[in-house]
């Protein structure tokens, strides 16, 4: 211990020194790449808010501040046509989460609680049928949805967008329930309560986050919905947003409503994001849920 | 006492499933089933009731259209690069995010954004900004001096390709990087700590000890992106809506069915795809266990 060189003290101080400097600027540049990923990411968004508040030859300087002028929106919201598809939007979203849900938490029980030998294949068969592509099943669908009389009505959207949502739903759910101890509900076994009371009066009041976030990710998807929405529905009183957006033009291709459209998008987009904004965390949950434990 | 147990609980277990399976059976199990037996047949959407068998013909005849291949072609292309990029570009964000940042949990919401942007609506915010005349991204081109005239980024059959990837990597990289985030965190400190000390260089600890660990994840990860990436349609269809230079197979595929009517060829086209996506599947799950047991062999 006493054999130290003498040299060393100096050369420590020097290389702490250095050492703090490279710490300095190895920083800078971690904050510089994220700024960078965050003006990536962010950027497209915040210019269309611009755009959108901007009025006629405004609209072509690229001034990177918002002109605060909401003709658009205010002719957005006089627009009927697009009102409706607002509210149809918000009814199918709605329907298909809460329809999908109900299905998903019965099946999740099952499939994370009760031992039963067939389980392996019936979980495989519901990965299956969500990674399938959805034009597979259209012509089938087109058949189903003529047969039920739904065709173009909202709610056939609701019953096509089953499809995607209850494989989604039914997985996530699973693994969240097996999340939960099973210590929870023994004293229930051991007094021979039945599966479905433990399920609505054990796990269901402790699965409200699970249930939220859940939700949320079956609500985006059924917002977001392109391909069934413009295939199942003929007229423009009963489409969705995304469809009614896609389907916007001008009069003329000179005339192309920029505004307009960044206007729609804005406001169709504005309560995704503050919902994801506010359950960020469930949402990461939930999105790794159902991907990496599976 | 136990066998009945175990027989009570399995019929539970399918009283509770019965919901489910009832709705998978109705909108899945059976179109499926419809549009195989469709794709046998000559049917027209005007008239779905009125048809006869014409055995593998429509097979055959979505063979012998070009359009089919070159939609075939280009979706190859958008999956394989627009995923091979989100990879990269989402390894390495989240291996940015992972560093001790100020304000970490406010920049992993930001990046959430994107994701959950409507397609349509992303599609439109970049046709905006991609726009010849007055798009930000050419003034901005312009102003810096690196072009003279906007480049038409939309309307040029070589651009439009990349473009329709750059919208899809802008969207969907957060996805990548939410799952190869979480797939980090999962990778215990004490070992980096450990090799830290040893004096291991940076790249070294990522190429030998934090890539490794994160397969897995990653591999999951990509499996997702391709298949996702493999059935796009509406990104391309709000785009370019049937120009070939993007047409994916699902757009061949629904343009036959839909906008011409024939519901036999549309169904054997729709066939074709799921073909297609389940040889893809089937190759990626055979990868990635080779992967695992190569692992677990050294």
């Amino acid at each position: 211990m006493t054999d130290i060189p003498l040299t060393l003290p100096t050369r420590r101080r020097r290389s702490s020194a250095s050492y703090r400097l490279e710490r300095r600027l190895k920083k800078g540049a971690l904050m510089v790449a994220v700024g960078l990923v965050l003006v990536y990411t962010l950027f497209p968004y915040y210019w269309a808010i611009v755009s959108s508040t901007k009025q006629g030859a405004a609209l072509y300087r690229d001034t990177f501040l918002p002109a605060l002028d909401f003709t658009y929106y205010r002719a957005l919201f006089e627009n009927t046509v697009f009102l409706g598809s607002l509210v149809n939007s918000a009814f199918v979203a709605t329907s298909t989460t809460a329809l999908s849900l109900i299905l998903g938490i019965s099946a999740a029980y099952a499939l994370g609680r009760i031992d039963f030998p067939q389980r392996r294949g019936v979980l495989l068969a519901i990965l299956m049928i969500s990674i399938f592509p959805q034009v597979v099943v259209l012509s089938g669908m087109f058949e189903l949805i003529n047969w039920l009389g739904l065709y173009n009505r909202p709610s056939a959207l609701v019953v096509t967008y089953l499809l995607a949502t209850v494989p989604f739903t039914t997985w996530i759910l699973t693994t969240f329930i097996r999340e939960f101890p099973r210590e929870l509900e023994e004293a229930a076994i051991i007094d021979g309560c039945s599966h479905f009371r433990i399920l609505t009066k054990i796990l269901l009041p402790l699965m409200g986050p699970s249930l939220a976030s859940t939700g949320i990710l079956a609500f985006i998807l059924a917002w977001n919905e392109f391909l069934f929405a413009l295939t199942f529905i003929l007229t423009d009183e009963n489409r969705t947003v995304p469809v009614a957006i896609g389907l916007m033009g001008g009069n003329s291709r000179y005339e192309y409503p920029f505004a307009q459209i960044m206007a729609a998008s804005v406001t169709v987009t504005l309560p995704l994001i503050i919902l994801v904004l506010i359950f960020q965390r469930r949402i990461v949950a939930g999105l790794t849920a159902g991907a990496v434990k599976g | 006492m136990s066998v009945k147990l175990a027989r009570a609980d399995r019929r539970a277990a399918w009283l509770f499933m019965a919901p489910m399976i009832a709705a998978m059976l109705v909108v899945a199990v059976w179109p499926l089933a419809r549009t195989f037996y469709f794709s046998f047949t000559d049917a027209y959407l005007d008239d779905p009731t009125n048809f006869s068998l014409v055995g593998i013909d429509n097979f055959l005849e979505v063979l012998d259209d070009h359009t089919w291949w070159i939609a075939t072609r280009n979706t190859l292309v958008f999956a394989s690069i627009s995923v091979a990029i989100e990879t990269v570009l989402g390894l390495a964000i989240a291996l940015l995010i992972n560093q001790a940042i100020p304000g970490r949990g406010l920049v992993r919401a930001a990046i959430l954004v994107p994701w959950a942007i409507p397609v349509v609506v992303a599609t439109k915010i970049w046709e905006w900004m991609l726009n010849d005349q007055f798009g930000v991204l050419n003034q901005m081109l312009i102003a810096l001096g690196l072009v003279d005239h906007g480049i038409a980024w939309t309307a040029s059959g070589t651009l439009i390709m990349g473009v329709v990837i750059f919208i899809d990597v802008w969207m969907t990289t957060p996805f990548m990087v939410l799952l190869i985030l979480a797939g980090l965190q999962m990778i215990p400190g004490e070992i980096m700590e450990a090799a830290e000390v040893d004096g291991i260089p940076a790249w070294k600890r990522f190429w030998s000890i934090t890539l490794p660990l994160l397969k897995p994840a990653i591999g999951v990860a990509v499996l997702f992106r391709v298949l996702d990436a493999l059935r796009m349609f509406d990104l391309a269809y709000v785009l370019a809506a049937s120009s070939e230079q993007v047409m994916t197979v699902s757009i061949y595929a629904r343009n036959r069915l839909i906008s011409f009517q024939e519901l036999g060829i549309g169904s054997a086209a729709s066939t074709w795809v799921f073909l297609l996506v389940a040889f893809i599947a089937i190759l990626i799950i055979g990868v990635l266990r080779l992967d695992r047991a190569a692992g677990e062999a050294a």
